[in-house]
This record gives C-alpha cells, structure tokens and sequence, in this order.
C-alpha cells in the first residue's frame, strides 16, 4: 500500500494517457443527463403550439409585409422585443454552463444604460459610449467573476450583492431621475434597418454566431463544460477552473452591457429602476428551457436561443389576448413549473412508476 | 478544551460582530443627529420595518436548511391586496380573512417545498416561479390599491401599547416581537429547528441519520409561506390598505437582513438573533438617511449591498478558518 491511491481516477487516467486538454475535458462529458436536443424538440413544439393557437384567432400573425423596404410584421417585432432577452441568456447559459448563475445582469442593464445617458448627455461619440457600457458590464461582470472564482462564495450569494448594490448605483450615477437621451446614432441602434431587418436582431443573431463559433470550433466550450460538470476533476485535467469560471462571469457581464445600451436605445432614456427589471428572471429561464441545466456541464447556444424566443412570443401572445401585463406572470411560473419537472430525473422516475404500476393493473 | 472555546467564539463571531456594527452605527447616528437617541426612533426601528422583519424569520429558517425562498415579497402583495378585497369587498371579518391569507400563503409554501423536496428542483427556480404566481394573482385582484374600513381592523390599526408617557408600542412592532421569540424557540430549542440546521449543513448526512428530511424541508417553506403572508398583514395595517405591487424586491431585503445578522447563506450554521441585529441595522441606516435628509434613498441599496459584501467575505473567511 506504498503507492498513493489517486484522487479522482478518471482524471487521473486522462493525465496518464498524455491526450490534449480538449480531448480529456471531453472524457469529462456526462454522459448520463438528457441531452439538449431532446430539449429543442421540446422547445419547437411549444413554439409551433404557441404559434398554433395565435394563428387560429389571428390568421395574420405570421405574415410579414414590406414598406419602404423594411420587413414589418409580428414575427419581425417578437425578434426586436426579444433581442434583449436572447443577448442576456447568450451570457447566462456560459455562466450556467459553469454550474453557477448571474442574478445581478438586471441592475447591470441599469448601470449600463445610466454610463450611456451620462456620456453621450456629455457629448461623448457613440463608439466611446458603447465601448465604455459594454466595459462597465464586464468590471462588473469581474467583481462577480472574482467573488465566484477566487474567493469560492456561492453564485447565487455573490452575484445578489451587485443585484442589490447595483440599481444603487444606477440611480446614483442618473441621479435619482429618468434621464432623456436624444442622439441620432444612439436611437438607429434600436429603430434603424440594416437590409430590411431591425439592427438589434441583426447584431443579437451576430454575436450568436460569432459565439457558437468560438465555443464550438475552439475548445472553449469543453472548458466551460468540464467545469461545470466536474470542477475538481477539470482542475486534475489540467484546465484552469477558476479562470474559465471568472471569465463566463465577465463574458455574462459584457453582454449585460450591450444589453443596456440596446434597453436605453429602445425607450431612447436611462431609468435606473426599470431597466431590466427582472431580466436576469427570463435570462435564467430561457437558458433553462433550452436545455442547459442550472447544475452545470452541457450547455445549449441555440436551445436559449429559442428558449428567449419562447419567451418572447408568449408574451406576445398574452398580448394579443388582452391579458394585462401585469398578470402575465402567471402562465409564465406555470411553464417554469412544467419545464424543471420534464428536466427533473426524480419527476420522469415518478411518472414512469405510475405508468408501470398503471399497466400492471391493467394486466391483473 | 481550547479548541473547544475557540470553535464556540468563531461560531458567535458574526453575531458579536454585527451587534457592534449595529452599536457603532447607532452611536455614530445618535452624535451626529439631533433627537436620533430617542425612544420613538428606537420604536421606529421595530415598528417600520416590522414586515420586512417577520418575512426575515421565516427566511432565516429557510435559509438554514440551506434553501431560499424568493416568493415571499410577491405573498406580501398578494395577502395585502387579499385581505383588503375581502374586507371591504366582501364585508368579511378580519379575523376570517387573515386566517384565509395565512392559510393561502402556507399552502403556496407547503406546494413550493413539495415541489424542491419531492422533486430534487432548485429553489431558486420554483420559487422563484411562486413570485410571478403570487404577484400574478395580486394584480388579478385588483390593479389597484384598496383602501381598508372596519372598526375591528381599524382598532388594531391604531392600538399602542404604552409604557409610560414616552414609549408608545404599535401593534406592528408587537407582532414582530412575538414572531421572532417564537421563531427564536423554534429554530434553537426544538428539534425541528436542529434537523433544519443539520440539512443545511449537508443534506446527505441528515438523510443517512435518520432525520425527517423531507418532512422538515415541506414544513420549512409552508412556515416560510405563513410568515409571508402574515407580514402582508402587517403591512396593511401600517397603511392602512392593500396594494398587490407592495413588497416588490423585499425578497433582497429579507436575504441582506439574514445574512446580515451572521447567517450562512449555504445553510446549517446561523443565529435567528442576528437577524433581529442586522434588521436593527437596516432600520438605522434608513433612519438615519431620513434624518440627514442630504442623502438620497439609493445611498440605502448600495450601502446594504456594500454591508452584504462585508459579511459574505467575513463569513467565508470564517468557514475556511473552520475548515483548517
């Protein structure tokens, strides 16, 4: 018994076995969860029934129209709606894929919206005010990334602090008051057409891509999801756990920033108070409605990708049927009900337990 | 026998060390403040933030068994708007009606907790799902607020326990003080309350000990929903009205307030004590940012959050000390 047992054998297989980081984070991979393209399926068939049950009372709900040579139409206003929403859940599904979450995107909206108003009221250009917004959102997104990675505290204990400070802040910087932002360029970012399409969409599928890419064609994504999966095991493969933890905390921070600037752009005022109001709630839901699962380990671009635009046409719908705003919640907390219970192992167990014992007592 | 002692002070440090930032703040308050050491702003703290401070017992509890429960503002709302429709709606007493909100905001609890135990669900995620149903249905009721009218109610409204000429006790403030004595003997004199602290240290250990774990975990968010809804009752005495868009973002303030009086937020180690302390500390800095009166009201959010910061780390500092 002279030889030192290791840790954890199956990292300690893959350093033995001398294979690249990214082929070891991938012998990390679960294998046992449910993988997220049954998710997808599940999500195109609650988009089709959504769609389904609009088109019945709305025939014209899909059709779209060309004025001006613009696209118009409700499918074209649930993707500028739900730009924001989708920017929002690209960063969290990262910081989800870690095994953590971000509850303080929201108020970093507000702070982010707040620098816009505050530089360009002081005739700032418009590429200084973006640049400064999406920095702010990644210091922020630092401070999160430092309280999760260095000093170990819970996600959700972490990121609660900027949650609470931050709209502090926001009002601080603003003042206390809604603050008016007139600037051409600023409001092309929510109103302009880039070959017939709103720029906000266009700029939101952009950056999809351009993640997909980096994520998937670089071994990036494994990183993020052996961490998430297993951090002391990624540590034993030789990945830089905290680093790839901070840095979805700063990607996740970046992104709220952006989404700031198109917030402020679209209601063309920085408010501190209502400025992503409960964003990070439908960031968090998108992403796990795409498949992603608050545990960690896989993650699924396109599935939050459709999870937001789920979102977004439910809340359409609710629109459409004349149901107040301010009640809209409610089927909303109902479909996160329903959507932990299909990803639930211990729910599918329950369900297929009351078939079995069903269908024996249908032979008996 | 040292080592002994030495575990007992780290386990009392966060609770000894919010009494002195309270203490510090108060004496810092009272010299530069005229009329700030006084016994109606010592009543204040109690009686203005009497809801928030019975929504922090419940989440205290919760919070030891490792859990959280981010519904409980929305069930502020709901209750205050509910029993408001009933009695001046439906002419219903009060007595009648609160007991309905209570009995309403443990199931949603005791639904909520079913759901997390029973299914393995996070709790921030079906909770969470709790606040849009909750606040959902408050603002089904009515999108406004609605004013209450009942001599029985208005009574309670308005009765002052007085202690001589100075001290003044509203019914509010009374409340309070009887929800945290009993969550006081609930959480550290009965079993119950050492099961929670046992899950929220490590859940796998309670199950293999034995314990009621699932039990306990039910019974948690169903005291949790109760003590929700009662604060909703609080609340509309103190406006003497129900509003379903009260409580928004108390769910924050309830959290701060427990980690602010020394609670781990992981679970299994706290002190229903120090979430009287770190309400105290929240009902001074408010206070004392009214009397300055130079200080606007955001300065409360990012002092609270820079307080909840402090704590965390101190706290984290702490549980790795332990774990050396």
């Amino acid at each position: 018994m002279s030889e030192v047992k290791p840790r954890d054998p199956e990292s300690e297989r893959a350093v033995r076995s001398g294979t690249s980081a990214a082929e070891r984070a991938r012998e990390l991979r679960p294998a046992r969860r449910a993988s997220p393209t049954s998710s997808i399926a599940w999500l195109i068939a609650g988009l089709a029934a959504l769609i389904l049950l609009n088109l019945a009372s709305n025939p014209a709900f899909l059709s779209v129209t060309v004025q001006d040579g613009h696209l118009y139409g409700v499918p074209i206003d649930i993707l500028n709606q739900g730009s924001r929403t989708m920017l929002l859940a690209l960063g969290m599904t990262l910081v989800i894929a870690t095994g953590g979450v971000d509850l303080s995107v929201g108020s970093v909206v507000a702070i982010a919206g707040a620098v816009c108003a505050l530089l360009l009221n002081d005739g700032a250009g418009l590429a200084t005010t973006l640049a400064a917004a999406i920095a702010v959102g990644a210091l922020a997104g630092s401070v999160n990334g430092v309280l999760v990675a260095r000093f170990n505290i819970q996600p959700i204990v972490a990121t609660l602090i900027l949650m609470v400070a931050g709209r502090g802040i926001a009002q601080l910087i603003c003042g206390g008051q809604v603050i008016i932002i007139s600037h051409a360029g600023f409001e092309y970012l929510a109103t302009g057409y880039v070959l017939g399409l709103p720029v906000a969409p266009l700029l939101v599928a952009g950056l999809f891509v351009a993640a997909h890419l980096f994520l998937r064609r670089t071994s990036t994504g494994l990183f993020i999801e052996a961490v998430g999966d297993n951090e002391t095991a990624s540590r034993f493969a030789g990945l830089a756990a905290a680093r790839v933890k901070a840095l979805a905390y700063v990607f996740a921070g970046a992104c709220a920033g952006l989404t700031g600037v198109l917030t402020a752009a679209n209601i063309r005022a920085a408010d501190a108070n209502r400025a992503g109001e409960n964003a990070e709630l439908d960031a968090i839901f998108a992403v796990v409605v795409g498949g992603t699962a608050l545990t960690g380990g896989r993650f699924s671009i396109l599935g939050s990708f459709l999870g937001a635009l789920l979102i977004q046409t439910l809340a359409t719908t609710m629109y459409f049927r004349g149901v107040p705003p301010s009640v809209a919640p409610v089927p909303k907390a109902l479909l996160i009900v329903l959507v932990s219970l299909l990803q639930s192992e211990k729910a599918r167990a329950w369900v297929m337990r009351l078939w079995r014992r069903n269908r024996e007592r249908v032979a008996a | 026998m040292i080592a002994r002692q030495t575990e007992i002070m780290k386990r009392h440090l966060p609770l000894v060390a919010t009494g002195a930032i309270f203490l510090a703040l108060f004496i810092t308050a009272s010299a530069l403040y005229d009329g700030f050491f006084s016994a109606r702003v010592i009543v204040t703290l109690f009686s203005d933030n009497a809801f928030l401070g019975i929504a922090a017992v419940g989440m205290t509890l919760v919070i030891f068994s490792g859990g959280i429960d981010l519904s409980v503002g929305a069930v502020i709302g709901f209750t205050s708007i509910f029993t408001a429709t009933l009695m001046t709606g439906s002419g219903l007493h009060p007595l009648a009606a609160w007991s309905l909100a209570i009995v309403l905001g443990a199931a949603l609890g005791g639904t909520m907790g079913w759901l997390i135990h029973g299914f393995g669900l996070p709790a921030f995620l079906i909770t969470l799902a709790g606040m849009f149903l909750a606040r959902g249905a408050g603002f089904w009721l009515n999108t406004e607020s609605v004013g209450i009218a009942h001599p029985w109610y208005d009574a309670i409204a308005n009765f002052e326990l007085s202690i001589g000429d100075l001290i003044h006790i509203p019914a509010a403030a009374l409340v309070l003080v009887a929800v945290m004595a009993l969550g006081y003997v609930i959480a550290h004199f009965t079993r119950f309350g050492r099961n929670l602290l046992a899950i929220g240290g490590s859940e796998h250990s309670a199950v293999l000990m034995g314990l009621p774990v699932g039990a306990a975990k039910v019974a948690v968010y169903t005291l949790n929903g109760a003590c929700a809804a009662l604060a909703g009752i609080v609340a509309t005495l103190y406006t003497g009205s129900g509003n379903p868009s009260m409580g928004i973002g108390l769910e924050l303030d309830a959290i701060a307030v427990v980690v602010i009086g020394g609670t781990l937020l992981a679970g299994g180690r706290g002190h229903v004590a120090g979430t009287l302390l770190g309400l105290l500390i929240f009902g001074t800095i408010q206070s004392a940012i009214l009397f300055d009166g130079r200080l606007s009201s955001w300065w409360m959010r990012i002092v609270v959050g820079a307080l909840l910061l402090v704590f965390i780390l101190l706290q984290r500092f702490l549980v790795r000390g332990a774990a050396k």
